[in-house]
């Protein structure tokens, strides 16, 4: 029974992986690239992570697991946080920000 | 089931291999290249080499890319359109190739145990190491005690290396008048940093000690703990890094790592035995050779952490100067 | 399928050495010419770790229950020579630098013909 509910965490958690691989191609900018893939890539590393632990006896390899669960959570959201915010900095626009300034520049 | 991601992590490899050779933007190549040290990481784990994945993990990925970023932004990152012919080189690399792989036909088949590789010397140390040395890890068994005398070489070429780009590049001064500085709009980096920082030195110190019973030793734990003062710096800025750790006491704590590996085979001579022959540390031979082992692992390890730190201290005070200037 | 099977590490082994060494030798700017250095390197791992690798063995830690491992000494000579890798890799990053503050460039070309400035 266990199994099977790591395992369906597992594939559910692999499966947000892939849409945020599929994200950061097919989006259009910086802005939303970045938001798939930390958006994904935290949901997917929980599921993972809990679903590998299910796998476990409990011991001392899922007390390891859940180490490394907290210093996920913790870098990768500050991870994607300091690229948008450093894409900000450095005078990146978002696409809405861009369409808008080309239809002032074309009025 | 192996072979398969065996079969997809080379070939992804080879992708961003050969994605390397053409991109013009070397900030893009530099990346690339943290992509491939991780991809072969994930190759080196499949192939059972945990150890060395572990490495290459935290030198290839963490230490190399931030020392080429460091050069990129003192060279510039836009190469050049190449006025190189490209045909002679493609002509020696495809000769060379060829006789390689018409090379490889030869070579005993890949994964099979009866490889000439794995009949001399290797049946000994899985056999015997878990009880002559008395530590699970048989990588760490042969890198410290087996064939100590080449990781001593090995530690004092990365000793060396700090020395050689120490000459070239020299030390930042310790600077205490410009101790505010690092990344001062990035708040949530600030903090984030000041609750991972003392985890990675702690995560640096269980690798240093538990290498005997799992993947890790001298030479990972060194490069964790290195990272964390190269993330320390980065985010609070060099001189306040400076003002941590002294680039003064790295250069007597890079020699002291070599003297502690040298001295403990020094002190095995004094107690009638060979070099690094650590079965006269202890009246019990498994309990001298856990000491030894715990002596050299902290002189590799404390000669690595300073060696890489001298390093990126060299590079990035080369980088403050010339925004200074 | 058992031939490629066999074969397939080094075949990558020797397309990752052709690419690096294309690299170095072809590559106009220092830093790339560093980095087609290092990919080189890590090929020559790669076979190392190959030719350690058996068939259903397991990482050399010894553990209850498990009778076949991988033979551990590739992984401790690759395991050193990653870290002197990158240690040589600093030196040449070193050197370039220097390069860049002497002759104001680090394209192969363009120094060639300067004067000896240093």
């Amino acid at each position: 029974m266990i199994e099977i509910i790591s395992s369906v965490f597992l594939i559910v958690g692999a499966f947000f992986s892939l849409t945020g691989a599929v994200g950061i191609f097919k989006f259009p900018d910086f802005f939303t690239r970045v938001h798939a893939a930390s958006v994904t890539d935290s949901i997917s590393t929980i599921l993972i992570i809990f679903g590998l632990i299910l796998r476990t006896d409990f011991d001392l390899v899922a007390v390891k697991l859940l180490f490394i669960l907290i210093f996920m959570l913790l870098t990768s959201p500050t991870a994607s946080h300091a690229l948008a915010k450093s894409a900000r900095h450095g005078g990146l626009l978002t696409l809405a920000e861009t369409r808008s300034d080309k239809k002032v520049g074309d009025d | 089931m192996a072979e398969i991601i065996d079969l997809v992590l080379l070939g992804m490899l080879a992708i961003t291999a050969f994605n390397i050779i053409f991109i013009k933007d070397l900030f893009t190549v530099v990346m690339l290249f943290g992509i491939y040290s991780f991809l072969s990481a994930l190759i080196f784990v499949n192939l059972d080499a945990v150890d060395v994945a572990f490495t290459e993990a935290a030198v290839g990925a963490g230490i190399s890319t931030v020392l080429m970023l460091g050069t990129l932004a003192l060279t510039g990152r836009k190469e050049k359109a190449s006025s190189h012919k490209t045909i002679l080189p493609l002509l020696v690399v495809c000769v060379t190739g060829a006789a390689l792989i018409y090379g490889t036909l030869d070579m005993p088949l890949f994964g099979d145990p009866d490889n000439p590789a794995h009949q001399h010397v290797a049946p000994r140390y899985i056999e015997d190491s878990p009880q002559e040395i008395g530590i699970p890890n048989m990588v760490t068994s042969v890198l410290a005690s087996y064939r100590a005398f080449d990781t001593l070489g090995e530690t004092a070429v990365v000793f060396a290396a700090a020395i050689g780009v120490l000459s070239l590049l020299g030390l930042p001064k310790r600077d205490r008048a410009t101790i505010q500085s690092g990344l001062k709009s990035h708040l949530v980096l600030r903090v984030v940093a000041k609750m991972i920082i003392p985890l990675i030195v702690l995560f640096a110190l269980y690798v240093q000690f538990h290498g005997d019973y799992g993947p890790g030793g001298g030479f990972q734990a060194g490069v964790i703990a290195a990272a964390a003062l190269i993330l320390y710096a980065l985010v609070f800025g060099l001189p306040m890094a400076t003002h941590v750790v002294p680039p003064r006491v790295l250069k007597a704590l890079a020699a002291l790592g070599v003297l502690i590996y040298a001295g403990t085979g020094v002190v095995s001579l004094f107690l009638s035995a060979n070099f690094l022959d650590y079965s006269v540390l202890a009246e019990d031979p498994v309990a001298g050779q856990h000491i030894g082992i715990i002596a050299i692992e902290l002189g590799v390890g404390i000669t690595v952490f300073a060696a890489m730190l001298c390093i990126f201290y060299a590079f990035a005070g080369q980088t403050e100067r010339k925004n200074i200037q | 399928m058992s031939f490629i099977v066999d074969h397939y590490n080094y075949w990558i082994v020797v397309l990752l050495m052709m690419m690096g060494f294309y690299v170095v030798i072809a590559a106009n700017n220092l830093v790339k010419k560093i980095v087609g250095l290092n990919i080189f390197q890590t090929s020559v791992f790669m076979m190392y770790i190959s030719i350690g690798k058996v068939n259903g063995g397991s990482a050399p830690i010894a553990a209850e229950g498990i009778t076949t491992y991988s033979n551990p000494l590739p992984h401790v000579l690759i395991l050193t020579a990653i870290v002197v890798g990158v240690a040589t890799t600093a030196v040449g990053l070193a050197l370039v630098v220097r390069i860049k503050r002497a002759y104001g460039t680090v394209e192969e070309n363009e120094f060639e013909d300067k004067e000896d400035l240093i």
